[in-house]
Parts: structure tokens; sequence; C-alpha cells
């Protein structure tokens, strides 16, 4: 059992818990996951290590609300317990000193950017932290971000806060004043389309991109396959091969109908949700 | 008088194993044997000639006292015969359900030679349920010797090899990487033919024994074979991680929507409960035709179980004949029987989509059984031109599994094969580390439970053994 040590609330839709996982902690590094379970029939759900204390012994988690076990998720209370917590999965982001990397974050992908952008850093790069949502109450953790980052560039896609724009945007201005040339690596992390979007700029300008992939996952060790994805000529395993991908590498349209393969049973598993809530949340 | 002359004549038959019938069986998730009764267990154990030679026991990888156990089955000893019997199998009622009886320890029964075996397997079943209903009495543990083992896997051979350090007085801690203890018993063979709380009573049993069980917990992961023993202070490592890699056919299409690998298909269903959605929040998804591509046990379990989730039709698809056929005897009767279809000398080439990326067919070729090969096998042959297109709407690739590499490739200094399985003795597990036993499948690559038990309990010996003399 593990403890929700804090819970905060960024958004009706977006919140973020402190986690008791010493274990984890002790040994994670930027760019890798979790995969928890809420409790005896829950799913095992994959959550990027957003933060962590190895003196404390604690993970912090960002999830946004899309479907039944993240909505039982966000439900739960500083105090509560989580049945199964268990990490560090994935390969670690390739960190070293390249100069300059841009790092993009879209949406709740803000949380998996913030250790990368900040490992980035203490290796000595130049970090410039570009961060955008849909709009400003979906965003959250830009003291974080500037503090993970050399400069930090933020929009809202409905101009709500700063400016108005897609990150893309925002890239897009970055490598043409910059120079091409001076940008050896951008990251970039959030909902596929936004990642997608992004490679297909940056390998105009070859830009190499790499982006982390949230493929359907079951058992996150390597045992399934069920987050196989291919990447260049090869079938690679998104748990333990990745998350990290070369951008300009991947089958974005095989990933995006691999994504929607449960659509109809998440479905199904929501109205039951709502349907045992309205008989008074007995379960 | 006349019960005298009965037991002069042997009964050529096995006494039958009760079986839910088929129909509907095929439906249910609950177990298709149901076990003999006492009686029928008595009179199966008279069957046996206590033959002098122990034939049976040669065909046993564990070497099980089989007479005796049978001996005193006979004689109404139920707990004598378990006691016997676990002398030697860490496991019985998980063996007795799923050991391949037929190419072990039955099949050199002397009986086998005229009439049916022996039902071996059926007996040990018998006297192991019947344990764990009235209560098992946890055995003997040694004094504490001080010492640290850790336990990589939970699947039999690291349970076995865990036991056994226990009860020798050890520290035994069990990593596991899944949220439950079991292997390939928890995540892999389906509920109707082994069902989940006898393991997780074997399970119980094994805490009762002090043994410390550490789920959640990946080794290479959050320490490394390494640092268990630098800086978590174990004296020693068992690795018994499993063949848990699931290979692909490698052919076009494969990662479209509606294709699963057996690991996938299976962890879904047995040990995420996806039978029970959407009480249980794990989702499958099954459509109307299913084929399973594959001849082994693997295969035969995603086989019935997309039955049991409601396919219409269910197809084995493989590249030999049925005297080929790799899965256990019992489970292809079953399987046949609840109504899968078998598409033998058969092989697939392509799987088709259409455009959302749902499998919609697949396109197959036939095979022949051609000249026998330097090992006497008839291996199959293409036919050119015979290709056509099976219409499926879910796959399922049953072909085989690897050794997982997360703790092979973290380890420093073990040596491993071409295949990435782990070099281990046979006999004691040591590895090319000192100190690091390895054993199951990720040695041997995919076998058999009885297999990776004798593992486990052979390297269990050898690391006392290392340990006393540390
Ligand atoms: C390596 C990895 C890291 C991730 N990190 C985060 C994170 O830090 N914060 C966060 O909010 N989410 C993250 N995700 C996504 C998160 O796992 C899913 O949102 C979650 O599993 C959805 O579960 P659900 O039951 O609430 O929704 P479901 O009902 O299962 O799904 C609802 C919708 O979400 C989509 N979805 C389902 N599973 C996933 C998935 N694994 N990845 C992406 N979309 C999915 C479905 O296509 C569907 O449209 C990560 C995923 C991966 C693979
Ligand atoms: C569907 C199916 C049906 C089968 N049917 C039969 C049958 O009828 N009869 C028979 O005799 N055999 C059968 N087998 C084969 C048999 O189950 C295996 O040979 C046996 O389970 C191997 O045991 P093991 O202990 O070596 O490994 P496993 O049972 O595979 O257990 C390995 C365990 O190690 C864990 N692990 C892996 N990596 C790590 C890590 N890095 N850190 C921590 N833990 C880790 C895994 O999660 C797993 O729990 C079947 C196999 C399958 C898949
Ligand atoms: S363990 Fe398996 S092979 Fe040995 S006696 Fe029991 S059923 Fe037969
Ligand atoms: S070979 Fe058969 S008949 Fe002979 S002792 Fe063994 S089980 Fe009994
Ligand atoms: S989630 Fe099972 S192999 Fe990646």
């Amino acid at each position: 059992m593990f403890k929700i040590l804090e819970k905060q609330v960024f958004s009706p839709v977006i919140k973020q818990f402190v986690i008791d996982a010493p274990r984890v902690a002790k040994s994670c590094k930027a760019g890798q996951f979790i995969i928890l379970g809420i409790n005896e029939e829950g799913e095992r759900i994959p959550l990027t290590i957003a933060d962590f204390d190895r003196e404390k012994g604690t993970i912090t988690i960002v999830f946004q609300e899309v479907g039944k076990s993240t909505i039982q998720l966000g439900a739960m209370e500083a105090g509560d317990y989580i049945k199964d917590f268990v990490g560090p999965l994935g390969e670690p982001t390739h960190i070293e000193n390249v100069g300059t990397v841009v790092c993009v974050a879209g949406g709740v992908g803000i949380a998996p950017v913030h250790p990368i952008a900040r490992a980035f850093k203490e290796a000595g790069n130049h970090v410039i932290g570009i961060m955008g949502a849909r709009t400003q109450d979906l965003m959250f953790w830009e003291d974080k971000m500037r503090a993970a980052c050399s400069e930090l560039l933020v929009t809202t896609d409905d101009g709500s806060y700063v400016r108005q724009g897609f990150v893309t945007d925002v890239l897009k201005d970055v490598i043409e004043s910059k120079g091409k040339e001076n940008i050896p690596l951008v990251i970039a992390i959030g909902p596929q389309p936004m990642m997608r979007a992004v490679c297909n700029m940056t390998k105009e300008y070859g830009v190499k991109t790499i982006v982390s992939l949230n493929a359907l996952m079951v058992d996150g060790t390597g045992m399934c396959g069920c987050c196989r994805i291919t990447v260049g000529d090869e079938t690679k395993f998104v748990c333990v091969d990745g998350p990290d991908f070369d951008g300009h590498q991947v089958n974005w349209s095989e990933l995006a109908m691999r994504q929607v393969y449960f659509k109809s049973e998440e479905q199904l598993a929501l109205e039951y949700k709502e349907c045992t809530c309205r008989n008074g949340g007995a379960e | 008088m006349a019960d005298q002359k009965a037991k002069k004549t042997i009964d050529p038959h096995k006494h039958e194993m009760p079986v839910q019938e088929a129909k509907v069986r095929a439906h249910n998730f609950e177990e298709v044997a149901l076990g003999y009764d006492e009686e029928t267990a008595v009179a199966e154990a008279q069957r046996c000639l206590q033959c002098k030679n122990e034939p049976c026991r040669q065909g046993c990888p564990v070497q099980v006292y089989i007479p005796e156990f049978i001996k005193l089955i006979a004689e109404r000893d139920f707990e004598g015969a378990i006691k016997k019997n676990k002398e030697k199998n860490a496991l019985p009622a998980v063996c007795g359900r799923v050991c391949p009886q037929e190419n072990q320890c039955e099949k050199y029964c002397t009986l086998a030679k005229k009439f049916e075996s022996v039902g071996i397997g059926r007996l040990e079943r018998f006297i192991a349920d019947r344990e764990l209903q009235k209560g098992v009495t946890v055995p003997e543990v040694a004094p504490s010797t001080g010492k640290k083992v850790a336990v990589v896997g939970s699947g039999p051979s690291g349970l076995t090899c865990a036991s056994d350090l226990a009860k020798l007085g050890h520290d035994v801690t069990v990593f596991e990487a899944l949220h439950v203890a079991g292997g390939v018993l928890m995540y892999g063979i389906p509920q109707f033919r082994l069902p989940k709380e006898i393991v997780q009573a074997e399970v119980e049993n094994l805490k009762k024994l002090g043994v410390k069980i550490e789920v959640n917990s990946v080794v290479g992961k959050f320490a490394t074979v390494d640092e268990l023993m630098e800086e978590e202070g174990f004296d020693a490592v068992y690795i018994g991680t499993g063949a848990g890699l699931p290979y692909f056919m490698g052919i076009p299409g494969e990662n479209a929507c509606g294709v699963y690998s057996a690991n996938e298909f299976l962890t879904r269903t047995n040990l995420m409960k996806a039978y029970l959605f959407p009480k249980y929040d794990t989702p499958i998804k099954i459509g109307k035709k299913v084929a399973v591509l594959g001849g082994g046990n693997v295969a035969m379990d995603g086989a019935r179980t997309a039955l049991r989730l409601g396919a219409e039709e269910s197809h084995i698809v493989y590249r030999r004949s049925h005297d080929e056929l790799p899965a256990r005897k019992e489970e292809a009767e079953h399987a046949e029987e609840e109504g899968v279809i078998f598409d033998l000398l058969t092989s697939p080439v392509e799987i088709i989509s259409n455009e959302e990326g749902w499998v919609t067919g697949m396109k197959c070729i036939k095979y022949e059984l051609g000249e026998p090969d330097a090992s006497g096998r008839r291996s199959p042959v293409a036919i050119p031109g015979s290709e056509f297109i099976m219409d499926v709407d879910t796959v399922v690739v049953a072909i085989g599994q690897g050794p997982n590499p997360l703790v092979p490739r973290t380890t420093k200094g073990l040596e491993l094969n071409k295949h990435g399985n782990i070099v281990a003795s046979l006999e004691t597990g040591a590895t090319s580390k000192p100190g690091v036993y390895a054993g199951g499948d990720v040695v041997t690559g995919a076998a058999t439970v009885i297999l990776a038990m004798g593992a486990g309990r052979a390297a269990a010996d050898a690391m006392h053994e290392y340990l006393s003399n540390k």
C-alpha cells in the first residue's frame, strides 16, 4: 500500500499527488514512469514521474482525468492509499551536454518535461522551455518550469494567458531566431497530435527531436507487447525500449490507431462507474 | 470373496476424471476438471502394482515417491500420502493439474504397456486439494542462519527455491515485478485449468515459513542484482525470472488492432480479470472469429479462453500436423471437445486490416509434411500457390517466449547464451557470477512447471552449501 501524502488540484481535471514510495524515489531518473493500480479491481495505469525527492522517499505525479481510472484517482485524498505502485519503469532520458536543448511541453505534458529539462540544465545545457496549454486554467507549474529551464516561453491556444498560439508556433520562432544549426536537440512531450506536429516541423528543419510515447500498457516490464509500436522499421516495446524515441522515426498513425483500441470498453467502464455511483456509491 | 477377486483383475482404464460438460464449460471460467472423490481416489490407487523398480519415478523430473504415496492413498492414509509426496514436490496441487503426465510419470507406468497408466497426476491433485481444504500444517523451519537470500521472480521456480531455503533457516525475500506472486501460474495459465485461489494458498503457505514477498518490485529497475548484494546485504541471489518476452511472427500487419500476444491476451484475462469487466477495470476486446497461432499449451489456453470470452469461432492455426502439437494431450482434447477448430498444416503470412487499423482477415499458406529430416521428424513444407484468406477479426500470437532481458542485461558478469538465456549449471543452478544462481524458464527457455520447480530445488541445495561455507 502506498500513501498519498499530498494532493493539489491545478484545475478540475488536472491534479497532483505526492506519494510515499521510497524504493522508487531512490533509483528513478528523468524520463521514467510508474504504473499504479488503485485497488483490487483497478487497471494498471502508467504515469510519468514528474518529480522526486530521494531524501523524503517521495514521488510526484500529475495527471489529467480522461477516463474511469484517472477520474477515480482524482477523487482520492491525501491520507488515502493506492494498492499498487511500481517503478521506476522505462529507460531514462538520455542526458548529455549538447549545448542548447529546447523542451516543449503541451498540456499535462508539462509534468513529464519538468525533470528532463532540469536534468539537461544540470548537465550544463542552455535549456529553453516552451510550455503551452489550451487555456490559462489548465496551466500549472510555471514556477517550477522557470526554475528548471534557462529561459521559459509560455503560450495558450486561446490567448487567455501571456500570448496566443500553439507551442509549435513558439518553437518555430525559436528555431528561426536562434538558427536551426544552434539547436541540436528538441524534446517534445504532450498530447499525441502536438508531438506529431512538433516532429513534422522539426523534420523540415532537420532538428533532432525526442518524444515520450504514451502507448497503452499492461505490465510495463516487456511481458505483454501491448505497448508495441513501429519505430523506423522495427517493432519496439514502449515500456522497456522507451518511452523516449526519435520522433522522426515513429509511426504516428499506427500509434494513434492503437491508442483507441479499447475506446468502447473505456466508455462502458465509465458508465458502469457512474451507474454504481447512482446506486449510492456501493462498491 | 468377490472383493478379493476384483482386486486381482486390474481395471484397464484409469478412473475417469469428472469434468464439467463441454458445452457448459466452454462459456465459463470455472475449473474444467473437478477432481476425484475419496472413493474414486482409493480405487484408482488400488490399480497401482507397486512395482519394485519404480519406473514411474524415473519419468518424474523431481522423482516424487510415487509408489509410496499411492500406497498410502490405497490405505486411506491421506495425510501420510501428502507428506510423502511433498518430500519431493513443493506444489502438488499445481503439478497434479498441469504436469504433462503423459510424457512424464505416467508414460513410464508399467500399466501403460498394456492398459491405461495409473492416474498419478489425478491422485497427486486429490491429496493436495484435500490438504488445502483441511488446512496445511506448516513444516518446521531450521534455526536462523543469519544469511539473507534474494529470489528474483515468484514463478514456480522462485517459489520452490524460496520455500526450501526458508526451511533451512535462511532469511528469504522474493522480489516480484507484478502486483501478485505466482508467475505464469497467475498471469498465464487460465483460471479454468488452475484456479488462482490454489496458487495464492501456496503463496500464503510460503509466507508462513517466514518468506517475505515484495510485489511491485522490478529487479534491474529499482535495484540491480549487484546492488541487492552490495548495498542491501543479500548473501546470495536466485534468478527465476522466467521466459516472459513474447515472440511475434514478424509478418506484415502484426501491429494492427485485434492482434494480441498470448501473454497480453491471457494477462488481461487472468491476472487483470478482464472476464469480469466492467466490475474489474481492465478491458479485453474479442471479435467473432479468433485465430490463435501456435500449437502448445499457451495456444490451447488462448483458444479456449477466446471461446469463454464469447468468440463465435476459435481456431488453432498450426504449421505441423496433429501429432506434433506440443500441447498436453488432455488440453488439446479438451479444446477440441469445447469446439475449438484446428487448422493444421497452415501458417499465416500476413494480417490484413481495414483503414481504421482493425484486423479483417489473415492470409495463410498451406503446408504438407515433407521427407523426414535428420531427427526423423517430417518437417512441414509450404505448398506454392496455396495461399488463402482466413476470415478472422482477432489474432492471438502464441508462438513462444524468450527470456525477459531486464535482469540479464543489468547484472554484471552474468554469462548469457545467444538467445539471451542465463547460462547456469542444471545440477546446481550456479551461474558465472559467484553467489548468483538461476533456474527455470530463464535458463532452459519456455519449459514446464515441474522442471522450473526442480531447478529451484536443486539450486536451493547448492545455495545452502554455498551459504554454509561463506
Ligand atoms: C509512459 C506513460 C506515461 C504517462 N504519463 C502520464 C502523466 O504523467 N499524466 C497523465 O495524465 N497521463 C499520463 N499518461 C497517460 C495515462 O496513462 C492515461 O491517461 C490513463 O491510463 C488513462 O486511464 P483512464 O482509465 O483514466 O482512461 P481510459 O478510459 O482508459 O482512457 C480514456 C482516454 O485516454 C486515452 N488513454 C488511455 N490509456 C492511455 C495511455 N496509456 N496513454 C495515453 N492515453 C491513454 C484513451 O485513448 C482514451 O481516449 C501516460 C501514459 C504512458 C504510457
Ligand atoms: C499460458 C501458459 C500455459 C502453460 N501451461 C503449462 C502446463 O500446462 N504445464 C506445464 O508444466 N507448464 C505450462 N506452462 C509453462 C510453465 O508455466 C513455465 O514453464 C513455468 O511457469 C516457468 O516457471 P518460472 O518460475 O521459471 O518462471 P515464471 O512462471 O515465468 O515466473 C517468472 C516470474 O518472474 C517475474 N519477473 C520477471 N522479471 C522480473 C524482474 N526483473 N524482477 C522481478 N520479477 C521478475 C515475472 O513477473 C514472473 O512472475 C505454461 C506457460 C504458459 C505461458
Ligand atoms: S510432479 Fe508431475 S511428473 Fe512428477 S509425479 Fe507429479 S504429476 Fe507426475
Ligand atoms: S509404474 Fe505404475 S503401477 Fe508401477 S508403481 Fe508406478 S504407478 Fe504404480
Ligand atoms: S506494457 Fe506490456 S510489454 Fe510493454
